[in-house]
């Protein structure tokens, strides 16, 4: 067993974080939108249900929502189970689109009224104002707190090998019965590999938007 | 009949009532100074004319035709609310210039977004954009910041920002221009170029409304003057009639503490 080999295997793994990772974001950030939406809904049934959904999903370990989606449809209603990976994938959109969510509106809030006011005032109407005015402050102001949850959302994928996906650090482990230890411990290279990557993308994001406060 | 009609304007904030049954008028190109202590509800009367708040009661016309009655207002159609917004423009006492646009960008955008909406934009788009871009450089120009085309706000000062806002909010035509305090949030010593360029605009016969404590300026530059307190008009008149000496103590407690 090559150095190589144990290369190879944990990148396999690394295939699966990376799409976990990445099909996370894709669906988690409109989903978030929405939750953001609802939690600042003038309704307030819809406020006050949202806003309940987003407690337990933020307030409850990630660990124990993965196994109940994984295994919750079939005990309660003896469906089948769903593929693993989907299940995981499931958990994790809704799990970071609600701390997306609050991103977001702390984005929202965040922005003065005047610039709603401003907007208005020159005629625009509320999408215009929403596009043409609010929206690359809104990016600008949820870059940072949204590379932290990146970052964290990479390493919070390790989390679905208690539902036996084929992630990075199950591929490390799987070294140990064939006697060797240290593969899983060299798992964290790819770890700080995929979040140097980010921060530095992220790093990038940031600079663009420096030139306006 | 005036440009401008208020008539009978309410409004509360809960159970506090702020405006109390406002009547004036402003003839086109006269300049109205809104003068009152901190509370009276200046900024409330502005807002209400503006629309940026709505009354529970009154009429206001320009020229004539309403643009706004407390009776209709839930009826009308966000494209007709927002035509008639546009009567009015607002420098805010925050300036709220768009941050991420520069001198420029702030000055031409709403101008561009409104030629957007032309039916003929697409035919004409060069000419329409060439004449947008003209317009925000003359209007620059005339508040004194050609030098600064290409900044962004965060690099300009107080009194610099203000002034693009005005040139941003004379690109609308409004037939009125509101000020609210546009120079309470500047330093002291950058309030006068801010003065500088409104005066200016009264050589322009603009219609002005402005709410102001810098009290020699409204003096100098208005044709009328109403002195606000407790929700209600307690005293106008010319600014010979307000600021040279009136039997009125409310007035002259108010102008006694800008001695000091
Ligand atoms: N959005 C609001 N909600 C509740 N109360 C408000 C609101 N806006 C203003 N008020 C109240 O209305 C009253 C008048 O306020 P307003 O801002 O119009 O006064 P002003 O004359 O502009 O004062 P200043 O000179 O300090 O700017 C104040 O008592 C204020 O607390
Ligand atoms: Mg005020």
């Amino acid at each position: 067993m090559s150095f190589w080999d144990v290369n190879l295997t944990i990148l396999q793994g690394l295939v699966t974080t990376a799409e976990l990772f990445f099909l996370t974001l894709l669906f988690a950030i409109p989903l978030g939108l929405i939750i953001c939406m609802g939690s600042m809904s003038k309704i307030s049934p819809i406020r006050w249900v949202v806003k309940t959904i987003v407690w337990i999903v933020r307030g409850s370990p990630l660990m124990l929502q993965i196994l109940i989606v994984f295994y919750g449809p079939g005990l309660l209603f003896g469906l089948p189970l769903l593929p693993r990976f989907t299940a995981a994938l499931i958990t994790f959109v809704i799990n970071y689109a609600c701390y997306f969510s609050e991103i977001f509106r702390g984005g929202i809030q965040s922005i003065p009224n005047g610039q709603y006011e401003a907007g208005q005032m020159l005629g625009m109407t509320r999408s215009q104002v929403f596009f043409k005015v609010i929206l690359l402050q809104l990016v600008k102001r949820v870059v940072p707190p949204m590379g932290n949850e990146l970052i964290t959302l990479v390493k919070d994928t390790a989390l679905v090998r208690v539902i036996a996906v084929y992630e990075v650090i199950w591929m490390g482990e799987s070294f140990i019965k064939k006697g060797m230890i240290w593969p899983l411990f060299y798992t964290a290279v790819f770890y700080l590999a995929f979040n140097g990557i980010l921060t530095l993308l992220l790093g990038k994001i940031e600079k663009k938007l420096s030139y306006f406060d | 009949m005036s440009l401008l009609e208020v008539h009978d304007l309410h409004k509360s904030f809960g159970k506090t009532e702020v405006l109390k049954g406002i009547d004036f008028s402003l003839d086109e190109g006269k300049v109205l100074s809104v003068i009152g202590s901190s509370g009276s509800g200046k900024t409330t009367l502005l807002r209400c004319i503006t629309q940026l708040e709505s009354a529970e009661r009154g009429h206001i016309t320009v020229d004539g035709e309403t643009v706004f009655d407390a009776d209709e207002t839930a009826k009308l159609t966000k494209e007709e609310k927002r035509r008639r917004q546009l009567n009015f423009g607002l420098v805010f006492q925050s300036f709220n210039l768009f941050p991420q646009y520069n001198v420029l960008q702030n000055v031409t955008l709403a101008m561009e977004l409104q030629a957007k909406e032309r039916p003929d934009f697409k035919e004409k788009k060069t000419e329409l954009l060439k004449a947008i871009n003209d317009e925000a450089l003359r209007l620059i120009d005339s508040v004194g910041l050609s030098e600064k085309l290409s900044n962004y706000p965060c690099e300009l000062s107080g009194g610099q920002q203000q002034r693009v806002a005005i040139a941003r909010a004379l690109a609308m035509k409004p037939r009125i221009l509101c000020f609210d305090e546009p120079t309470s949030a500047l330093d002291p010593e950058l309030t006068n170029e801010v003065l500088a360029v409104i005066k200016s605009l009264t050589k322009l016969n603009i219609t002005m409304i402005i709410v102001t404590h810098e009290m020699r300026f409204a003096k100098e530059v208005s044709d009328r003057v109403i002195f606000m307190d407790g929700g209600v008009i307690c005293a106008q008149g010319s600014p010979d009639e307000i600021f040279g000496g009136s039997d009125n103590a409310r007035l002259n407690e108010f102008l006694g503490s800008f001695q000091k």
